[in-house]
């Protein structure tokens, strides 16, 4: 390491300093409107070190990054895009507090504010509020070549003199003017904030100071930082409020009052107070600064018109619609194929290099299996998000959104929430990563919650199954096949009931002021290829990496409880059946031999403990242990059935074997253990029902929380477990089976 | 005396100047802060397929609200 390093840090900040020399690291927090560039920009900074992590101190994800300039080095943090530093949601407090130092024991070094050159006037606003945090600020100018085609000037000299910081004109796009701006940061450091420069009247400078003071003074608190005096006195209600409200009592709160009442007094009225001082100096500035050109139709505004045309432009969103749901549910399908062959080839292999026992089970059924589970999933997720960064980057994504809300808004959600839920259909896991296009935290958690509603392609097999065997093949009034019928109304059934959870939930759980819908739609462009592959690659990454730890155990966990206790007495009988049977009957007694010790493990146990639970809804203990064994994955059920049955784990849905076995099973009685109702019972249960690990994995990875983990399963656990009741209660009764 | 015009009012290529945001809640203060200010130019563009949200440009940059929200937005007497 390199021992130049700029200015020391403040003596008085010992602890932070004495870290730093440590680490040799300054933190620079990255702030922009959204739709600036600022993502690619600080791609473009931190290149491949970027991952998703935890802010020293926070417990909310964010985007983590280094890069290095002249030996000093660099901790990069991208905060979600924001138009204000007025904080109105928890998620905006924790942005607040990581500028402001509050929530780890650093200030941020330096800030690097993002602003659109061709939307100056807007991304000012929000520089105005970031240099009055008291941090050295750095601007990074992205849409230059942007604001060229548009014939915008802008005088970088004159802005830089008008702001008191450096201004470094880039294209992240295309790394041009990112080297000059990492050597600005690096400059930065260490330096003195620039003053505020928007002035505001007196009578309200002199009541944020007094605030300040008095609170500070009172009870021996930390100096109160004047960007939250000021805060605090414009955001009546927000969370700053409260979190004073909680610190300082019932004096605080008086003080505050007073301030707020002798304002109002001389007429001042505070959040127009503060948008319109904050304007009339950003007009200053943009009249001194930019020479704009009267606004021309550009290609964006042709696009624009056609895709959100009342009929071509419905036409194009359902086209592009179909080719998202197309991609993930039949494009990806070949590789994950592959996956699966290949996991499968490579578990044979090991099978036949380790000796039989538990060793080899673990490795081949647990690990192997567990790892396959987790890596099929990555082409879905690589090529929906692919799509996606490609409709977001391009500005589809935000008319995607504006033709959608009025529909999502029949339910409480948003435009925003559609995309994730059409990619459910195809597989939940990358539809609830997708759901962080959401900017509003309730609509996000809602959209996550009914995520698993919609019918996913694993549940397909388990359907073509007990159709193709239970439901007749027959037409109801000539047009209508019933086995056609049959899979349309389990689709639909996840499509129906989604909105009424969605609802609810937005009436208890997620109540509360509904939020501004707000959606920017920036000029069309064409998406940048860095962008999409840099995307792809980090979802799938991110995917492996933390859901697939959970997913993994799960499936070794499963392992365990259907592979213990290892019966000796059936080990035994069969070796001894073994060696008396001729060549041609080995695969059959090992068959067999598996089929017996599944029944007796653990699991086998527990699917007869629950038969009187599962009994109502017609099922048998070994229908009932099957459906425990496919709780981590869904599409397990037919691999158990085949197992449970004797036919060994290689079923798949269009067995005939497995059809014919399950046609034969009867109750002690004498009575078919399967009849329509008891088929129709059981997809209903697998069409509402939280089978899949990964999903709950996801949730856990999306949310950083057990609690909405355990809500969805118990809930769709629930609703499942119900559905299935009724189903078979009245479909019984009705055929009288 | 008619109720006054408000942004919602707009049919698609009229434009309005601001008069005032109507409130103090959340939502008033986004509107604001993201440049519907008194005095500012808007221009209808569109509506979406289905009447709702709208496509207002201001301030050069074009962005969708729902038209309840667009009833906040006070237009000066054309």
């Amino acid at each position: 390491m390199s021992a130049v390093a700029p200015a020391a840090p403040s003596s008085s900040d010992t602890s932070s300093a004495s870290s730093r020399t440590a680490r040799q690291r300054y933190t620079v927090v990255v702030v922009g409107n959204p739709n600036t560039g600022k993502t690619t920009l600080f791609n473009a900074l931190t290149g491949l070190t970027q991952h998703t992590g935890n802010y020293p101190g926070v417990t909310v994800e964010s985007a983590l990054g280094e890069f290095t300039v002249e030996g000093t080095r660099f901790l990069a943090v991208d905060l979600p895009g924001t138009y204000s530093l007025s904080p109105r949601a928890p998620d905006e407090m924790i942005a607040v507090g990581i500028l402001l130092g509050q929530t780890s024991t650093t200030k941020p070094d330096v800030v690097l504010c993002v602003l659109d050159a061709t939307n100056l006037d807007r991304n000012l606003y929000l520089l105005t509020q970031v240099l009055e945090l008291g941090c050295p600020v750095v601007v990074a100018l992205t849409m230059t070549d942007l604001a060229h085609k548009q014939g915008i000037a802008i005088d970088i000299p004159a802005l830089e003199r008008l702001l008191g910081v450096p201004v470094v004109p880039v294209q992240a796009n295309r790394r041009i003017g990112v080297p000059a701006l990492k050597q600005a940061l690096a400059r930065a450091v260490g330096t003195a904030a620039a003053p505020p420069p928007v002035p505001f009247p007196e009578t309200f400078s002199r009541e944020v100071s007094t605030l300040a003071e008095a609170l500070t003074h009172d009870n021996g608190h930390p100096p109160l930082p004047r960007f939250l005096a000021v805060r605090l006195l414009i955001d009546a209600g927000g969370p700053i409020e409260h979190a004073f409200t909680e610190k300082y009592g019932a004096t605080g709160t008086a003080l505050l009052h007073a301030a707020r009442a002798r304002l109002a007094a001389t007429g001042i009225f505070l959040p127009q107070l503060e948008v319109e001082s904050r304007y009339r100096w950003i007009s200053e500035v943009v009249a001194k600064t930019v020479h704009q050109p009267p606004l021309t139709p550009t290609w964006s505004d042709t696009i624009d018109h056609i895709v959100t045309h009342k009929f071509w432009g419905l036409v194009i969103f359902l086209g592009i619609m179909a080719l998202t749901f197309q991609s993930i549910f039949s494009w990806a399908v070949p590789v994950m194929d592959a996956i699966d062959t290949l996991f499968q080839s490579l578990g044979r292999y090991t099978a036949g290099v380790l000796p039989a026992g538990p060793v080899q089970s673990l490795v081949v059924d647990g690990v192997i299996g567990g790892v396959g589970a987790v890596i099929v999933f990555v082409p879905q997720i690589a090529v929906l998000f692919g799509l996606i960064a490609i409709l977001e980057d391009s500005g589809y994504m935000a008319r995607a959104a504006f033709l959608m809300d009025r529909v999502m808004a029949t339910f409480g959600l948003s435009g925003r929430s559609f995309i994730p839920l059409l990619s459910s259909f195809a597989c939940a896991v990358p539809g609830i990563m997708a759901t962080r296009t959401i900017e509003d935290r309730r609509d996000r958690l809602t959209t996550i919650l009914i995520a698993p509603l919609m019918s996913c392609s694993a549940r397909l097999p388990v359907y073509v199954l007990f159709i193709s065997a239970f439901i007749p093949a027959q037409t109801v009034w000539g047009i209508i096949g019933l086995q056609g019928a049959t899979l349309f109304a389990l689709y639909l059934l996840g499509l129906l009931l989604a909105p009424l959870v969605a609802l609810t939930l937005k009436q208890t759980l997620f109540r509360g002021e509904p939020v501004p819908f707000l959606l920017e739609l920036p000029p069309f462009k064409i998406p940048a290829w860095r962008v999409v592959l840099f995307r792809m690659y980090d979802r799938s990454w991110a995917f492996i990496r933390r859901a697939g730890t959970i997913i993994l155990a799960t499936t070794v966990l499963i392992w365990a409880l259907s592979y213990y206790p290892h019966q000796k007495q059936i080990a035994e009988a069969y070796r001894a059946l073994r060696a008396a049977a001729p060549p041609e009957e080995q695969e059959r007694l090992h068959i067999e031999e598996a089929g017996a010790r599944l029944r007796e493990s653990f699991l086998g146990q527990a699917g007869r403990a629950i038969a009187p639970l599962v009994q109502p809804l017609g099922w048998d203990w070994k229908i009932g242990m099957a459906v425990l064994a496919s709780f981590p994955a869904r599409e397990v059920v037919i691999a158990a059935l085949g197992t449970i049955y004797n036919l060994g784990n290689g079923q798949d849905e269009g067995s005939v074997e497995l059809r014919a076995a399950m046609r034969a099973e009867r109750w002690p009685d004498g009575r078919p253990v399967y009849t329509p109702a008891v088929a129709l019972s059981l997809m209903v249960f697998f069409a509402l029902c939280c089978q899949c690990g990964a999903t709950l994995a996801t949730i856990k990875r999306e949310t950083d929380s057990w609690g909405y983990v355990a809500l969805t399963f118990f809930y769709m656990t629930s609703l499942a477990y119900l559905s299935a009741l009724a189903v078979y209660q009245i479909g019984s009764r009705l055929t009288g089976s | 005396m008619p109720l006054q015009r408000t942004l919602a009012d707009l049919g698609p290529h009229e434009e309005g100047k601001i008069q005032a945001v109507i409130g103090t809640d959340t939502l008033a203060q986004r509107l604001a802060e993201i440049g519907f200010t008194p005095g500012q130019t808007v221009r209808m563009i569109r509506f979406a397929p289905f009447g709702d949200p709208i496509q207002i440009r201001l301030r050069g940059f074009h962005i969708a609200l729902r038209r309840g929200e667009a009833q906040r937005i006070l237009l000066q007497p054309a």
